[in-house]
């Protein structure tokens, strides 16, 4: 077949150990050490903060050297000898039976090795859950469900082949309406931890609560609104698609696996194989993006251990294409909302209602806390919330950054601006006007709320008291110039199952150990600044190690929950070694000293609500004869609680910010309701932001320490970022034009009149 | 179909036989062991891939290898040499210009040859004067010229921020 030249070539293997200095052993499993958090040579020393690098200091990401050379390694590429290459098929129907297959061609081509469907693929121990079991029936539940793969010596081969395989369906009806005049709306069930525990919605909470009495409210108000706002099915899109290599053998089973934690998915993959627990090791130090795509779905596991199990010995390499990563790996789902707000004549809220009807799969029940946020956000005596779901033959939708507030607070936001034009109040004071005090559904107390201190600051910073009191009053040069705001909040949780191991050597140096990892967060810089903290040493004498399941447990990285979840963990370790270190009269053994540690539980948690918020501020320019849309600017004011990096904290802010941008102006999946398949199904066809869509961002951080929420006294930054900037652009929209926009996205269609 | 053809990659020649139908970022991540360019897309439309093909900046996953035999190829890790790292590659990690890092091998690239391009005195959409000599490099048309390359962490922002850095001194 074909035949690389070596002669005077080292080693692939060589080559990446000599060729990425200090942090080179970051690349092959065995000597997984990349965090000498120092970093090497060429990587920056602390430019402000901690001298030691620890909480606050703004250093630069350790990584960043491999990173930019393209050396850091991600799934598809760890080394290894003689793959094979293993390319799935999807089904092209979205609803009915495969009836009949016919791989004799593709076997029949050269350099093919196998090919799988649901005829010939091994059984699952655990075959129930569709975001895990793959070809385990002859049902198809959507368009573009694996329905097959083939096994071939190389790419080519194996794309080519998958295009030999022939299948035949039954066809049933195909439902992909989702519409909130639907009579078989029903109310989610079970739902919490995708599903793997009893609560309605994703993050446990009830579909439904009512507090007080809304319709009194209603109807002693002053000033009312009632809206309905859209948001279109969105989809992850992390530029590394979701890869594995997997290699099977008697001795090891060893999975390179782009994901959001190595912990929770060698589970599901240990429980859907029916190994023995610790057989399968998984191994992800670096992945190019994930934003939830890469949390709880491990189909691209699934698939390519079958393969692996198909060829004993050999890897098995797999990626999925960026068309297939349309429906193998989840998408935010779509939303009808209607929110409804009562005002007295003062701008104080009596009532406030929030009811979401969001799409899923009939595969499977996903439905996220839309609402909540309406939940905490105002103050108001009578209130209600409900969430109802639409099953449709759509693939499983899944959480996707800020999930469940991103586009529940497209609605409420906006709302809120419609009142205050009503009550000709401007919005902020609108806002401020309808603070809680405690929250305003659980009566607890806040663990810390900077709300207001975010829309003074933001203000000042944007000049917003400058900004003209009637829409449509600015423009210049053909443009209409508008401003608007929005209040953003997200909870910032602390998830349960990690654990986390410290040891100190004789020779003086620390590791700390936990099986989490970093998706572009920043997991790698952090935590090791956690752990400096929590040791009470310099950075430079602590090795952090995450991103391989072979380290204590973790749970995965989302919903801001990683540096809560995870330095909470670490703090503890860092407690029980010091103990520890005392209990040995203060000498470290020639062996060392090693704790393991899981995360304390911790009664405060039940006493407070936990939460980030922020200010958006956003100005926005629309052509008067076309209708574009541009965003020269955006400026956000955010209480994260105490920065642990203000490099890495600013660039999640950042990043959240241009998401929200890139939501409002440009993305929607379209979906085809004769066949139920995504149409704009690749980057071509999705539009998210580029370079030149993106104009002067401003982020600025409080720094205000919670004193409750860890020892850290850190809230989550991750999700906040992209929470309100959707409203905040909309509303500006609509002082730029006086046209109000109710349906994501905000395209020039809807603002030409 | 098969052939053999001969690559310069980052200043090495590598030799190899390959099917016709393999891209030129097939060929270096499957068959040469340089995963510096990334696959994002392998249709043209994110930019990972990016790699100067003889002096050009080019996205690796729209040029079969077969078709290049003898070209000279540069990647990310070919801008850097060892430990000491391009003013390209220092300024983004200096301004943080990337999260995931995974499209940041083709942003690297793409600035360094677009800098190039604007030295030759290459116009872009929103550049003003088509026949200007000289390109000045703001951010709006460092925003312009990087567009091809897209990053889903959305460190845009910065990324501008690390290029005008770089072209100003």
């Amino acid at each position: 077949m074909t035949s690389v030249n070596e002669t005077n070539e080292p080693s692939r293997r060589a080559v990446l150990k000599a060729g990425v200095g200090g942090l080179g052993a970051a690349m092959l499993p065995s000597m997984a050490e990349p965090a000498h958090a120092a970093g090497p040579a060429t990587a920056p020393s602390a430019v402000g903060g901690g001298a030691a690098g620890g909480i606050g200091a703004a250093l630069k990401r350790v990584e960043g050297p491999l990173k930019v050379r393209g050396a850091a390694t991600y799934a598809f590429e760890w080394p290894v000898e003689n793959p094979a290459y293993l390319y799935p098929l999807l089904s092209t129907i979205a609803s009915g039976r495969i009836t009949a297959v016919d791989a004799g061609d593709a076997l029949a081509e050269p350099g093919v090795i196998g090919v799988l469907t649901h005829m010939n693929a091994p059984r699952l121990a655990w075959a129930e859950e569709p975001e895990v079991a793959v070809l385990q029936s002859d049902k198809v539940a959507y368009h573009g469900q694996i329905v097959g793969a083939v096994i071939a010596d190389s790419i080519e081969t194996a794309r080519y082949a998958a295009g030999l395989v022939k299948l035949e369906y039954a066809t049933e009806p195909v439902d992909v309406d989702l519409r909130a005049d639907r009579d078989d709306l029903r109310k989610p069930e079970h739902a919490q931890g995708f599903g793997q525990l009893p609560g309605d919605l994703m993050n446990g909470s009830p579909a439904d609560t009512t507090v007080g009495d809304f319709a009194a409210g209603m109807a002693s108000a002053v000033h009312r609104v009632d809206a309905t706002y859209t948001t279109p099915v969105q989809h992850h899109n992390p530029m590394e698609p979701h890869a594995a290599v997997a290699t099977w053998t008697d001795d090891e089973i060893t999975l390179y696996c782009g994901s959001q934690g190595v912990s929770t998915p060698q589970e599901l993959l240990t429980r859907a194989f029916g190994l023995q627990p610790g057989r399968l090791r998984l191994i992800s130090p670096y992945v190019g993006g994930a934003f939830g795509s890469k949390d709880f779905s491990a189909l691209w596991g699934t698939v390519a251990l079958m393969g692996a199990q198909l060829v004993p010995g050999r890897p098995v390499k797999l990626a999925f294409t960026r068309q297939q990563m349309f429906t193998l790996v989840g998408h935010r789902p779509a939303s009808i909302q209607r929110v409804q707000l009562g005002a007295d004549a003062a701008g104080k809220l009596v009532a406030i209602s929030h009811d979401a009807v969001q799409e899923t799969a009939k595969a499977k029940q996903y439905a996220e806390q839309t609402v909540q946020a309406s939940r905490s956000m105002y103050a108001a005596p009578g209130r209600r919330t409900s969430t109802r779901i639409a099953l449709l033959d759509v693939p499983v939708p899944t959480i996707m950054r800020g999930p469940g507030e991103a586009t529940g607070m497209f609605a409420l936001e906006p709302a809120m601006d419609e009142l205050a034009v009503k009550l000709g109040m401007d919005p902020i004071e609108l806002r401020l006007r309808n603070e809680p005090e405690t929250h305003p559904e659980t009566g607890q107390p806040f663990s810390s709320r900077h709300l207001a201190k975010c829309f003074e600051e933001g203000a000042r910073r944007f000049g917003w008291k400058h900004r003209d009191k009637k829409p449509r009053a600015r423009r210049k040069d053909g443009w209409l110039i508008g401003t608007g705001v929005a209040a953003a909040t997200y909870p910032s949780p602390r998830l349960p199952g990690s654990t986390a191991s410290a040891r100190l050597d004789k020779n003086g140096r620390y590791t700390v150990r936990i099986a989490a990892a970093d998706i572009g967060t920043g997991t790698w810089t952090t935590l090791a600044q956690i752990a400096a903290e929590a040791l009470g040493v310099p950075l430079d004498r602590v090795t952090l190690q995450i991103g391989d399941s072979a380290y204590p447990r973790a749970s995965s990285g989302g919903f801001s929950s990683g540096m809560n979840s995870w330095g909470t963990t670490i703090y503890a370790a860092a407690r029980a070694l010091h103990t520890a270190l005392d209990e040995n009269g203060g000498s470290v053994p020639p062996e060392g000293l090693q704790v393991t540690v899981g995360m304390p539980d911790d009664p405060k948690l039940k006493q407070y609500e936990f939460g980030s918020y922020g200010a958006q501020f956003a100005e926005v320019r629309v052509h008067e004869d076309t209708g574009e849309v541009r965003v020269p600017r955006l400026l956000g004011v955010f209480d994260v609680g105490r920065v642990i990096n203000p490099v890495t904290a600013r660039s999640q802010l950042l990043g959240g910010m241009t998401w929200g941008l890139s939501m409002t102006l440009h993305e929607e999946t379209a979906i085809d309701h004769r066949y139920g398949n995504f149409v704009n199904n690749d980057l071509g066809g999705y539009h998210f932001a580029a370079n030149a869509d993106v104009g002067s961002i401003e982020v600025h951080m409080l720094g205000e320490r919670d004193s409750h929420i860890n020892p850290m006294g850190s809230k989550g930054a991750g999700e906040i970022g992209i929470i309100g900037t959707a409203a905040a652009i909309a509303n500006a929209a609509y002082d730029a034009t006086g046209i109000r926009v109710r349906d994501l996205p905000l395209t020039l269609d809807k603002l030409l009149r | 179909m098969e052939q053999k053809i001969t690559l310069r990659v980052d200043g090495k020649e590598r030799t190899l036989t390959i099917d016709a139908r393999t891209t030129l970022l097939d060929a270096l991540r499957e068959r040469l062991g340089v995963t510096s360019p990334k696959k994002g897309c392998d249709h043209g439309q994110c930019g990972a891939c990016t790699v100067m093909l003889d002096g050009r900046r080019v996205t690796s996953c729209l040029v079969l290898a077969v078709a290049n035999d003898g070209a000279e190829v540069v990647t990310a890790a070919g801008l850097a040499h060892g430990d000491d790292l391009h003013p390209v590659q220092r300024s983004f990690i200096a301004e943080d210009a990337f999260q995931c890092g995974y499209c940041t091998p083709g942003q690297i690239v793409s600035a360094v040859a677009m800098l190039r391009e604007a030295e030759e005195g290459w116009p872009s959409v929103v550049s003003e004067d088509l026949d200007a000599d000289r390109v000045v490099l703001d951010r709006e048309e460092i925003a312009e010229r990087m567009s091809g390359n897209l990053c889903r962490c959305a460190a845009y922002v910065n990324i501008v921020s690390a290029i005008e850095k770089v072209a100003r001194s």
